[in-house]
């Protein structure tokens, strides 16, 4: 442990839960009791019979913050497994939008333009907008949607990351 | 832990209410006694309990006294105290003791009447998102929403109690689950899904320890709780790795009783209101052994000045509470008494020497800060003092040699005993020490006492707090429990007085306890016993007394009324920076804003 552990560090936590009643509300619990951050949280279940679900979350704090995050975590009577991504070697993270923009004449043709150079794909359109549908990197969508802005960018949804260790290895 | 033996008859399976298996399911793993409160959620089970007579039913006369007892019961004997209440204000009315189990790290199952499942989230009469309002209550709750779920949650929330950090765990129950009928299952044999805590320490860093501890020259055992929690064998192993080490050790108040007070090698309590002399040498240790203790804020003082020269060994079945508060290079995942096994193995498997001439020089200078006598005091004249009444009552009960169990409420009463009262052996000693919940003392004494009907039981009170749950006085009086209450009378909440004097200039807002009632009268009329020393005469004989009725006693024992506690660590302030005593009240001047905002 080092004790000038003042700097910050983002964390991207992969946790492993009993898919049960309430399950959600704990982690979540935990976090806003214990004042932790919460960058993003993203859930679903993952195994075949629905009984596991997979919570993946951001947060940031020192590394004595994130590692009382990770023992809270695992200490969850239905938590399996807790893992740092972040730790624990090279990882991906991926994260959806959906991305409105309203607009007439050349800001469509605009619009059209950058979600090519973005691999945006439109997944809805009338003649005065569109929903682009990406992937990618939280940095990737929030820079499309910041060019989008002054274009006519009318709202945003988007799931969080996900996030998934490279190579064989897996979680449980 | 009860054993399973075969699978229920389906002859069983298909008769059994669901209140009834519940009842089988306590039965099956050991609880005797079920403290609690009726109420219309939970008739079906007190119509259960009626009909059978495995389990003895304490009613209490409030829902959080029930749980206190439960506690009380659980820590006097090692074993899952149960509680049974109603829905909604029998289920919110628990929820201190809850908090109190938890903080303390007390294994409880609480069972909470419902309203019936398709009633939920209507809200119907008497009802409360229990399972809501218990999740950062509990180490884990349950809400049963199928009757083939019911056996299994209730096997489940015995094995999360008990093992691992132990705590309280919630099950409500809806009404028509406990109406409708559903099947049993034992015990179940196999692990736990996702649960599954590690009790026994990684053999490498428990010879990091040992080398860590061979070498040191200012060693330190601090040890807490955990050792209790962990069981009588913990504390005998303790003594043993203690003695042939030659360490000192100290105790926080959760670990009192885990080394005999008696013993030379013992440094008495630790922190805020902790000996001179173990607060000195957790100060300027080289090497810190905790075992099953917390670093909790009232026993490091000011973080960044905590005993910082050492190298720190942290032994804890919960991983959460190593690296919580303070840093350790020797970190252990385990339990207690495992762990002491251990290092008392590799102590002896280890080749290298002691440094017994460092360890002696050790000694020496803490024998130096022990001839301080910093738990000193001058009874003189009429006037009690209130160190004197719990040295006293020590003493007597010592010499009378009866098995004896203190419980305490909270304030400067409750660091008395801690101070005063020395404990030989562990769950002897029932204090609400995380949460600091005054009206604890009195239901857990009723707990201890329903647990061990021979024992002498013993409530140190202060007259603010023991009005916070009297109504259990009632109780006694029912169960014809002889415990007494050792009431020391101070008519002030003596320990917000005492922050009022030192912090805030002597203003005594609202700490006078005003209209007291004469509770020798108020003892009476309970059906129990009053007594009242007013002198210092008097002491003596009314503890006597009060130890000699075989009923349940109030003694009103009218102390100084503004006697301070000490030693005493100011908030924000190092170990070596303790006040002793009132000609250094002024010490306390010094403390910053950033000390007051603490509590
Ligand atoms: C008015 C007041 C004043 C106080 N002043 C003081 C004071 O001067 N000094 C003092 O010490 N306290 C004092 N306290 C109490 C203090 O608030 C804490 O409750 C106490 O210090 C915690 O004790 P502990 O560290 O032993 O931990 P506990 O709360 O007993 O926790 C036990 C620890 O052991 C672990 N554990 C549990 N089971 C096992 C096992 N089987 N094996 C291994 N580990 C296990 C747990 O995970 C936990 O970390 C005071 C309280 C009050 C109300
Ligand atoms: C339920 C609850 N409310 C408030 C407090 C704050 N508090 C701590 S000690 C104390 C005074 C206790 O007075 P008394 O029981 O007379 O004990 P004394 O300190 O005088 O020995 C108070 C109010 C508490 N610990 N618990
Ligand atoms: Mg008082």
């Amino acid at each position: 442990m080092s004790e000038n552990g003042n700097a910050q560090r983002a964390a991207t936590i992969a946790v492993l839960v009993e898919n049960e009643a309430g399950v959600l509300a704990r982690v979540i619990g935990l976090f806003s009791g214990r004042g932790y951050n919460i960058d993003s949280l993203t859930v679903a279940p993952v195994d075949e019979t629905g009984r596991i679900s997979r919570i993946t979350i951001v947060t940031s704090g020192t590394e004595m913050v994130i590692e009382q995050i990770k023992a809270q975590l695992d200490r969850l009577v239905p938590v399996h497994k807790v893992s740092d991504l972040t730790m624990e070697g090279p990882h991906l993270t991926r994260e959806l939008a959906l991305i409105k923009v309203v607009g007439k004449g050349e800001h469509r043709v605009e619009a059209l333009r950058l979600a090519d150079a973005f691999r945006a794909r439109v997944v809805d359109a009338t003649t005065e907008s569109f929903v682009f549908e990406m992937t990618g990197a939280a940095e990737k969508i929030d820079a499309f949607c910041a060019l989008m802005r002054p274009i006519g960018l009318a709202e945003v949804s988007r799931t969080g990351a996900v996030a998934i260790a490279r190579g064989p290895r897996g979680l449980n | 832990m009860s054993a399973a033996t075969k699978p229920a008859s389906t002859a069983d399976a298909q008769t059994m209410s669901g209140a009834e298996v519940v009842l089988r399911a306590l039965k099956d793993n050991g609880v005797e006694v079920i403290f609690g409160y009726p109420g219309g959620a939970v008739l079906p089970i007190y119509d259960a309990l009626f009909q059978q007579n495995a389990i003895r039913h304490i009613l209490v006369r409030h829902e959080q006294a029930a749980v206190h007892a439960a506690e009380g019961y659980a820590r006097s004997t090692g074993k899952v105290g149960c509680v049974l209440v109603t829905s909604g204000p029998g289920a919110t009315n628990a929820v201190t003791g809850l908090v109190d189990a938890l903080m303390d790290s007390i294994p409880v199952v609480c069972l909470t009447g419902q309203v019936p499942t398709h009633l939920i989230g209507n809200d119907a009469f008497q009802e409360a998102d229990t399972t809501g309002i218990t999740r950062p209550a509990t180490k884990h709750n349950y809400l049963v929403k199928k009757s083939s779920d019911l056996a299994r949650v209730v096997h489940e929330a015995f094995y999360v109690a008990r093992s691992g950090r132990p705590g309280p765990v919630v099950i409500d129950l809806p009404k028509d689950i406990l109406i409708n009928k559903a099947p049993y299952t034992e015990p179940p044999q196999t692990e736990h899904r996702s649960y599954r805590p590690q009790t026994k320490p990684d053999a490498e860093q428990i010879r990091k320890a040992v080398r860590l501890l061979k070498a040191a020259r200012k060693p330190i055992v601090y040890a807490g709780g955990g050792v209790i929690n962990s069981g009588p064998e913990a504390s005998r192993l303790l003594g043993e790795f203690v003695r042939m080490t030659g360490f000192p050790c100290t105790n926080t108040l959760m670990g009192l009783g885990a080394f005999p007070a008696q013993d030379p090698l013992f440094l008495g309590m630790l922190g805020m209101h902790g000996t001179y002399e173990a607060n000195l040498a957790m100060h300027g240790c080289d090497v810190m052994l905790n075992i099953g203790a917390r670093f909790d804020d009232r026993v490091t003082g000011r973080l960044n000045a905590f005993s910082p020269n050492s190298r720190k060994i942290h032994a804890d079945i919960d991983p959460s509470s190593i690296n919580k508060n303070v840093p350790v290079e020797v970190p252990i995942v385990g339990d207690a008494g495992e762990v002491l096994a251990a290092l008392i193995a590799e102590w002896k498997a280890d080749g290298t020497a002691q440094d017994k001439p460092a360890l002696a020089a050790w000694w020496r200078q803490i024998d130096e800060w022990r001839s301080k006598d910093c738990l000193r005091y001058r009874q003189e004249g009429r006037i009690i003092k209130p160190q004197h009444a719990v040295k006293r009552l020590y003493e007597i009960t010592r010499e009378l040699g009866r098995e004896t169990f203190i419980t305490t409420e909270v304030g400067q009463h409750q660091m008395w005993a801690a101070q005063y009262f020395g404990f030989d052996k562990p769950n002897r000693w029932m204090t609400s020490g995380g949460l600091g919940t005054m009206g604890y003392g009195l239901p857990a004494a009723m707990g201890v006492q329903i647990a061990h009907p021979d024992a002498l039981v013993i409530d140190i009170a202060g007259e603010a707090s023991i009005l916070m749950n009297i109504q259990e006085m009632g109780t006694l009086a029912q169960y014809r429990l002889p415990v007494k209450v050792f009431i020391l009378n101070n008519e002030y909440m003596g320990m917000v007085r005492q922050w009022q004097e030192l912090l805030h200039g002597g203003r005594y807002s609202e700490s006078y306890s005003a209209a007291l009632p004469d509770f020798v009268k108020l003892a009476e009329s309970f059906h129990a016993v009053g007594m009242r020393a007013e002198t210092a005469d008097d002491l003596d004989r009314v503890i006597r007394e009060m130890i000699a009725v075989d009923k349940p006693v109030i003694a009103d024992i009218c102390v100084a009324k503004d006697e301070n506690c000490f030693p005493m660590i100011p908030s924000g302030a190092a170990h070596n920076e303790m006040i002793l005593g009132p000609e250094q009240e002024g010490g306390v001047a010094g403390v910053t804003d950033e000390g007051k905002v603490l509590v």
